[in-house]
């Protein structure tokens, strides 16, 4: 019974934590579409443009990245279940 | 959880040390780009002839281009080990394209990568500013800020690691269950033909190759470009 309890609550845990997906994609929506004006503008930066934004997105990634170990660990590799 | 989780799994045991599935595809990636660069390289003429000079030429100038445009000209030797990243990179999160167990879906692989990036922002810190500057960059701009310089130290190879890692291991994850649940509604709709211990499910042909495509290659392609681009800005970032 306590098992599935914590089985349980670990399950909707992980699923919460990945609602933090949502602050990166729209962090990198913006980082994109911005990217895509400035393009747009000055053609010839595209590869500076490029790869700035590759970087800036990738560091906006690491947030979900967190989350999404967090929820793994959860589901996978669960610390509550030896506890009991 | 017993049993479902999506770790490697161990091919054998030696003497009380398990050699997982990591160490044999991280040697087989090895192996793969030895002969890659052995048969790239033989032969060389000043003037190109083959296709395979002209495509080993434009994967060097294509890495030696990136280092000079991030890392400046005065870090070219660097170029050697970040182009060695990339391919190992590459070739380890392609290699699930063929069925086989991505390197860089393994925790270790990656960290261990983030720490040799460690080291070299470590040492190019201390080559530039000397060990009384590198001590004194965590103090800086004020006393106090020590201990967030001292987590953003640490913070930097985390990060990376488990950038590489999770993405990877995520398109994997997800891949497994979008299989198994492609399987299971095969099976509830009855369109799941069983032949003795394998079955045919209808719904698993083509529509998992979709995600692969934007798992496997696309994924696994831009996050090997974005761990060695990172690495490079960090120690470029690591001379002022």
């Amino acid at each position: 019974m306590e098992k599935a309890i914590v089985l349980g609550c670990s399950a909707i845990g992980a699923g919460l934590a990945m609602i933090a997906g949502i602050g990166p994609g729209i962090g990198e929506g913006y980082a994109v579409g911005k990217t895509i004006e400035s393009i747009a503008r000055q053609p010839e930066a595209q590869g500076d443009c490029t790869r700035t934004m590759f970087i800036g997105v990738a560091m906006a990634e690491s947030t979900g990245i967190y989350a999404f170990v967090v929820a793994l660990i959860l589901l996978f590799a669960n610390p509550f279940i030896k506890q009991l | 959880m017993d049993g479902v989780g999506q770790g490697p799994r161990v091919v054998f045991e030696l003497f009380g040390w398990k050699c997982t599935e990591t160490v044999v595809m991280g040697w087989l990636v090895i192996v793969i780009v030895a002969v890659l660069c052995k048969v790239l390289t033989s032969n060389l003429k000043k003037i190109p002839e083959t296709k395979r000079q002209v495509i080993a030429e434009m994967l060097v100038k294509f890495v030696n281009n990136t280092v000079r445009s991030n890392m400046g000209e005065d870090m070219m030797a660097y170029a050697p080990y970040i182009g060695a990243l990339l391919l190992y990179a590459l070739l380890g999160s392609l290699i699930s394209l063929v069925g086989l167990r991505s390197v860089t879906a393994d925790f270790n692989t990656t960290l261990a990568m983030a720490l040799i990036t460690f080291a070299m922002i470590t040492y190019t810190k201390i080559k530039y500013h000397g060990f009384g500057g590198y001590i004194k960059g965590f103090c800086s701009p004020i006393g106090f800020m020590l201990p967030l310089n001292l987590i953003s130290e640490v913070a930097t190879p985390a990060s990376m690691a488990f950038r590489l890692f999770g993405n990877v291991a995520g398109g994997m994850v997800i891949s497994g269950l979008v299989y198994g649940a492609l399987g299971s509604l095969s099976a509830a709709i009855g369109l799941s033909f069983e032949a003795g211990s394998w079955a045919f499910n209808v719904f698993q042909v083509g529509i998992p190759a979709v995600l692969s495509v934007y798992f496997d290659l696309f994924s696994g392609t831009i996050q090997a470009y974005i761990f060695s681009m990172l690495t490079m800005v960090n120690v470029a970032a690591g001379k002022d």
